[in-house]
Order: C-alpha cells, then structure tokens, then sequence
C-alpha cells in the first residue's frame, strides 16, 4: 500500500516515509534461513546413502537428487525459523538468525520455505523418481508438523522422535538409486536416529539456560543434569552394535566394522566419563561429546563411502 | 507528490546481490534441466506413479 486516499488528497502513511523503514536482506541472509551447517550433513549422509545403495545411476540423476535434498533440507530449516522465531530470539545459539534478529520477515521466510520445499519435492520426482520425492516431502512434513510444531515445546523427547527427520536423508539417497528402500538403508536410518539424542542432550546440557529461557522442554531442563548423563551413556550403549550392524548385514566391509567398533567404543567411553564428571566438570565433558558425536558420524559415514561408496567392498 | 523513497547505497547493492545471485540460480537450474532433457532422453515427463 503505498497511498492512502482520504478523499480530495491523497497521501502518504509515515510508515514508508523513510527508506530506512525498508528492510532489504542480504543474499546471505537467506542463504543463512537454509540452516547450511545442518545442510552440509544432510547432503553428507544423502550423498553417502546413494553412493552405497545398489545399482547404477547417471552422475546428473545423482546430483539433481542431492541438489534436491539440499534444498528441501534448506526449506525445512527456513520453515523452522518461521515459526521458532519467539523462542529463537531468547537463545543466545539462536537470536542472530535471520528472522530472529528482524532481518527477513517471518512472512518472507514462510514463502520462501514453502516455495523451496514444493519445488523441490517436484524437481525429485520429475527427474529422480517419486519414491524419493515422496519420502523428501514426509521427511520436511515430519520436521516441522511433527518436531517443530508439536513435539519440540511439548516433551523432552522432542529430540528423540524428531531426529528421525536428520535420519531419513540417507534412506532418500538409497531411494534415489534404487527406487525403495532396504534393511540396509533401514540401518543407515537407525544410525542416525540413534545418535541424535546423545548428540543433542550434550549440546543441550551445555544450553541448559538457555533452552529454560525459552521454555522449551530439553531433558536437562525438564529432568535435570544427572538423568540426562545417564540417557546420554545408555544411547551411546545402544549406538554402538547399530553403528556396527551395516557391518554384520554386508552393506559394509571389514574397515568399516573395526573402525565403528572402536569409534562406538569411544562414544561409550566419552559418555562415561560425562556420566562420572563433577557438576564443575560437567560443561566441559558435555562439549567433548558433542564434538566427538559429529566426529564419530562423519567419519562413519566417510569410511563407509570409501570402503563401500567407491567399490573397494561389494 | 513524494518522489517516491530512495533507498541508501547499502539497500541498493543488497538488492544488486540478490538480484545476481537469484539470476544465477535461475541460470544453473535452466542447464540443469537442459542437461537432464539429454540424460532421461524424450521420457523425461514419463514418470509412472
């Protein structure tokens, strides 16, 4: 609305008076709405679940059906801020995202969530196939129906049901290959589904305050310090044989199987002596986790690339 | 009559950016689907459900 006609004159609200009431947002502002640190793990873990499923598929298929992933990834992280952005702007971790921070209207990152999860469930299916699509759509429907709306402030095990959307990406790289799914890429599901929560909980134990702050009901918020160290140790025992079960189920070689045992041995040690630390020490413990959690999955999935991606175990 | 809202240097080269970096996009998923046309070959809408 850029007048107002109030009868025999028309003129203008003071609302637009001042170029600086515009609020033009830089290219890397939505670039940033597409969440690319959480992206680059999801095109990770997708592009690896392609590269290992079985059969062929032509390297511009391949890199449409992971372009697609990225961006229906980038959508689902844009949604997400549309509509956490009362919580986000309480959390120190949060408050300089862009709709957050006021530099993209929630409406704006609204329609450009929208438009980027619609065309991208498109592009897969017309070009990739539409088991891909399909399961691309539900995976974005899931984070922010599921997690966002109505896990996330309602129950500390947002995390625990809501991880299963950073799981499905490597099930969509299989699909893209062979056009359903596997026990094998149920593993590579259960992988990533299982390592959430310990991933989570440390780095929620570490922003404790504030996830309190904006009322979201993380374990340590809910439950306290000590019952999160505990669910994070007993994840990191249940994640060890899963990280180790591509290797028992063939889709994995040798190499791989020692290198899960040992990682998935040091996931339990590294939760044990968070389980053990002193209140002091806590912190500092929760942060080796965390680190050693992308550690461990990146290089999972790297070896798995290497041993099984690029032939060398069939 | 207000000659309308200039926008400063700063929003003017913002714009710019986006504007490329849209033109950009557009660019490289136009050669995508040029080159996917000679991938999938005349079948490329057929697409069974």
């Amino acid at each position: 609305m850029a007048h107002l006609n109030t009868g025999n004159e028309t003129m203008e609200p003071a609302a637009i008076a001042d170029a600086a009431d515009f609020r033009v947002a830089a290219a890397g502002d939505y670039f940033a709405l597409l969440k690319p640190r959480v992206m680059s793990l999801v095109v990770f873990t997708a592009f690896v679940g392609l590269m290992v499923a079985p059969g062929p598929i032509h390297p511009v298929i391949a890199f449409a059906a992971i372009l697609c992933i990225a961006v229906g990834a980038g959508a689902a992280g844009a949604l997400n801020m549309r509509y956490d952005v009362d919580i986000d702007r309480l959390m120190s971790r949060t408050r300089t995202r862009p709709v957050a921070a006021g530099r993209i209207e929630p409406g704006e990152a609204l329609g450009f969530g929208l438009f980027l999860a619609v065309a991208s469930v498109l592009v897969c299916g017309v070009i990739v196939n539409w088991a891909a699509a399909s399961l691309l759509a539900f995976t974005i429907f899931f984070y922010i129906v599921v997690y966002t709306w109505w896990l996330k402030r309602r129950t500390p095990h947002n995390i625990v049901i809501g991880g299963a959307a950073g799981a499905f990406p490597p099930m969509i790289g299989w699909m893209a290959v062979t056009g359903g799914t596997s026990l094998d890429a149920v593993l590579l599901f259960l992988l990533i589904f299982v390592w959430t929560p310990p991933h989570s909980w440390a780095l929620a134990l570490c922003k404790a305050d504030d996830y309190a702050r904006a009322g979201v009901p993380m374990l340590p918020v809910v439950s306290g310090v000590r019952t999160t160290k505990v669910q994070i140790f007993a994840y990191s025992v249940l994640l060890a044989p899963v990280g180790v079960a591509p290797w028992f189920s063939g889709l994995a070689g040798p190499v791989y199987g020692a290198v899960a045992a040992v990682l998935g041995a040091a996931f339990v040690g590294f939760a044990g002596a968070l389980l053990r630390a002193s209140d002091k020490a806590t912190p500092a413990s929760a942060r080796r986790v965390f680190a050693f959690s992308v550690l461990y999955l990146v290089l999972l999935f790297s070896v798995l690339l290497a041993e099984t991606g690029f032939g060398a175990w069939s | 009559m207000s000659d309308g809202i200039k926008l400063t240097e700063e929003q003017v080269r913002r714009r710019r950016v986006r504007s490329i970096a849209l033109a950009l996009v557009l660019g490289g998923l136009a050669v995508l689907f040029y080159v996917v046309t000679f991938v999938k070959g005349p079948g490329v809408l057929d697409k069974p459900l």
